[in-house]
């Protein structure tokens, strides 16, 4: 359920933001500055309308507004007046939001975020932004915060403090084009973008808002929180509370960057994706925690359940994708979807269950990746390299070097290593595709005849089925084993028996679809009037 | 199904762990969790977020890592099969490191005991004993991994493919099958020749069939209204 700017968030306006006198023309007028302005010194009349009138929102907790001038006017402002350039500084517009300092500190986040997304941050711009997360962290940790913001917007804070946290490890990796005075101040500066800093952040954001409590007693009916997508009807504050709960998420994120993918599942566990949750009521949200979950089960070898959330989300984001045109992600929305077809590709072609796949979405994989998926399944490494390569995440090298070794690059260390293990995980499974096949056509083969169709000798083959068997099982979080195998069989001896597998086509779905179809059609013609 | 070492949990495990619930990203608790990784070693006990924790902490401060803290890991995560927790560890590992000998060695006996080649399995581990017995039960913990391997896969075995996959010969041997056959309902047959393994869901998947046919409720529902 992606944020639906129509729900009652006690917002008084039903104009757009854009047709009142203040903005009329959606800044059509608005001429951008000239080239070489500095525009952080200058503030223009319609930036000091749009803070002031965010800031009363703000304090009017009222979210549907904020929402509108955070989503559009923010952007649209951004488009016109700062393409290329930054927005005035905080100094500029603080006379006219009272010196308020929370709001300071919220406008300087989206200042360097516009930095980040538009400009190259500079050394001292990254060291900047992080501050202003611990500044504004603090004040909200330390219960200072009484506000009712976005969901869109807490998360988007969560997601560029891990966005710039990674930015920064990638950019400290690039050591050759460092200049001596950056060199000099990256020593100096152990703390900034320090990666246990991090993570006690999003830690501590989890457990001062007690979020872990909250989903858990939610469940016997004594609080909402998912009823009312972490909003706060009661004049309380909603940000403390739904920070900690995508912080749980941040967690996800940050381990899998670092290769953890067994705590990142771990930290995830207390929200269950299978339900309805504040995770989906922001669709960039709701991407990153099934693109991260999907990729670390993967990695752990539970294709099923990658095949599963990827093609939830993917069968969603083929349904609603044009509900999103508009979104400043929309970019974003698109890039991992792309991304998550060809980790889709990667688990079909290594747990064939083309079963648990949505007609929609198999039709755009099958446009996107036939061929490679074929060629994968053919064992082509190059194949498994490339598309790993495309769709991982970007994986980053948590400590800072050591400045007195020569000076190399190692941005790409990270990387290169999860893509070494995953490729000798693929390696370990190539003859399993050709034993499926084979194994297809028979109901029982013995292994010689097996052996000398697989052109192999009878011992290979032994060890082939074992590994089949050892790679299809996965071990579930209670211990369990459980099979995921598409064509299961057992050896008797020296005989291979395989079990029916020509599982009936399943006409059931077929036509519970159909007879929906029908029956929209139906209520269709019903409503069209005849001339 | 597998040997899940661990299960035992005495008294201080349960602080260890705990400290590992609420200091995730503290280096502070670095020490204990390596005097733990001993211990576990020691008593042969395992837990694999407390290793991880350690693996995470190395890989934020590289400086204080103890490369014989992370074999012992890693060698306990060999025991841990068929869970995915050695591929796990290597995750965290630095690729310089796992390209030193001894990491090369444990990686490839990871190797063939994810592609099932035991024979090979236990000439590799009988070249690198330095290494292994540092770490009791190890042995024993793979054998309980080959055992789990075959039987979901094979219903009755030649003996001498069994003798292979847990490397014992002769006498031995025959006590193994032996107390098998007297307590987990093993039987042999043709004169010992064969092995036969009692049934499970995975040496007979006819049991599983044809589950996955049935239409589930939630889908069902969705077409009541139109049937109304």
């Amino acid at each position: 359920m992606a944020y639906d700017g129509n729900r009652d968030f006690g917002g008084g306006y039903d104009d757009s933001y854009d047709d009142r006198p203040e903005f009329r023309d959606g800044f059509r007028d608005l001429q951008p500055l000239e080239p070489g302005f500095d525009t952080t010194n200058y503030v223009p009349d319609v930036v000091r309308t749009f803070v002031v009138y965010l800031y009363r929102h703000i304090r009017e907790k009222n979210v549907y507004e904020i929402h509108q001038m955070y989503e559009g006017s923010f952007q649209k402002l951004s488009d016109r007046l700062f393409k290329q350039s930054k927005w005035p500084a905080v100094e500029m517009i603080a006379p006219y939001v009272e010196n308020d300092h929370v709001f300071c500190l919220l406008y300087k986040e989206m200042w360097f975020r516009h930095v980040y997304a538009r400009l190259q941050p500079t050394l001292e711009q990254r060291c900047d932004s992080w501050d202003n997360y611990c500044n504004l962290f603090q004040v909200i940790l330390h219960g200072n915060v009484n506000m009712q913001l976005p969901n869109q917007w807490l998360w988007d804070m969560v997601d560029e403090f891990i966005y710039q946290f990674q930015s920064f490890c990638q950019y400290r990796a690039k050591l050759k084009q460092k200049t001596d005075q950056e060199l000099a101040v990256l020593r100096e500066i152990d703390e900034v973008w320090n990666v246990v800093g991090v993570l006690n952040y999003l830690q501590a954001l989890i457990e001062k808002s007690m979020i872990l409590q909250i989903l858990e007693e939610e469940k016997d009916g004594n609080v909402t929180f998912t009823a009312t997508d972490g909003y706060d009807y009661h004049g309380g504050t909603n940000v403390l509370k739904v920070l900690g709960y995508f912080s749980i998420v941040g967690l996800l994120r940050v381990h899998c960057l670092l290769g953890d993918y067994h705590s990142g599942l771990r930290a995830l566990s207390p929200i269950d994706i299978n339900q309805p949750g504040v995770f989906n009521t922001v669709i960039g949200c709701q991407i990153t925690t099934i693109y991260y979950y999907g990729f670390a089960n993967l990695m752990l070898r539970r294709y099923v359940d990658s095949i599963k959330s990827f093609n939830q989300i993917l069968l969603y984001i083929f349904k609603t994708k044009q509900y999103h045109q508009r979104s400043s992600q929309y970019d974003q929305i698109l890039k991992k979807n792309e991304q998550m077809y060809a980790l889709l590709a990667i688990c079909l072609s290594l747990c064939p269950h083309p079963k648990l796949v949505e007609e929609n979405v198999n039709n755009q994989l099958r446009e996107k990746y036939a061929e490679k998926m074929l060629r994968m399944q053919r064992s082509d490494e190059a194949m498994f390299d490339e598309l790993f390569s495309y769709a991982c995440p970007k994986f980053i090298t948590p400590s800072p070097p050591n400045y007195d070794e020569p000076l190399i690059n190692f941005n790409q260390d990270a990387y290169r290593l999860q893509l070494k293990l995953f490729l000798s995980e693929v390696r370990q499974q190539q003859l399993l595709s050709s034993i499926r096949s084979f194994l297809k056509l028979y109901t029982t083969i013995s292994i010689a005849k097996l052996a000398s169709f697989m052109d192999v000798d009878e011992p290979t083959l032994r060890v082939a089925l074992l590994t089949y068997k050892h790679k299809t099982h996965v071990i579930n979080y209670d211990g369990t084993v459980l099979s995921n195998a598409d064509v299961d069989f057992y050896v008797d001896d020296d005989m291979i028996h395989i079990a029916d597998t020509k599982v009936t086509k399943r006409f059931g779905d077929y036509f519970i679809r159909h007879i929906q179809k029908f029956d929209e059609i139906v209520n269709e013609l019903d409503r069209t009037q005849l001339e | 199904m597998g040997p899940m070492p661990g299960a035992q949990a005495p008294q201080q495990i349960f602080t260890i762990e705990q400290l590992v619930a609420l200091n995730p990203y503290n280096p502070d608790i670095l020490p204990d969790l390596e005097s733990y990784v001993e211990e576990q070693v020691a008593t042969q006990t395992y837990s694999l977020d407390c290793n991880l924790c350690l693996l995470r902490l190395y890989q934020f401060q590289p400086a204080r890592m103890n490369v014989h803290i992370i074999i012992k890991i890693l060698v306990k995560a060999l025991m841990a099969l068929p869970a995915t927790d050695f591929s796990l560890c290597m995750f965290l590992i630095p690729e310089r490191l796992q390209m030193e000998e001894t990491f090369l060695t444990l990686a490839t006996l990871a190797h063939f005991l994810e592609t099932s080649r035991f024979r090979e399995f236990w000439d590799e581990a009988n070249r690198n004993r330095d290494i292994l017995e540092v770490v009791p039960g190890f042995e024993q913990a793979i054998q309980g991994y080959a055992i789990h391997v075959l039987s979901i896969t094979y219903q009755r075995l030649p003996r001498t493919l069994f003798a292979e996959a847990i490397n014992v010969e002769g006498l031995s041997l025959d006590k193994v099958l032996e107390h098998q056959v007297n307590n987990n309902g093993w039987a042999l047959e043709k004169g010992g020749k064969v092995v036969v393994l009692p049934l499970n869901e995975d040496n007979q998947p006819v049991l599983r069939r044809n589950t996955a046919d049935s239409i589930p409720l939630e889908h069902v529902a969705k077409i009541l209204p139109v049937l109304v």
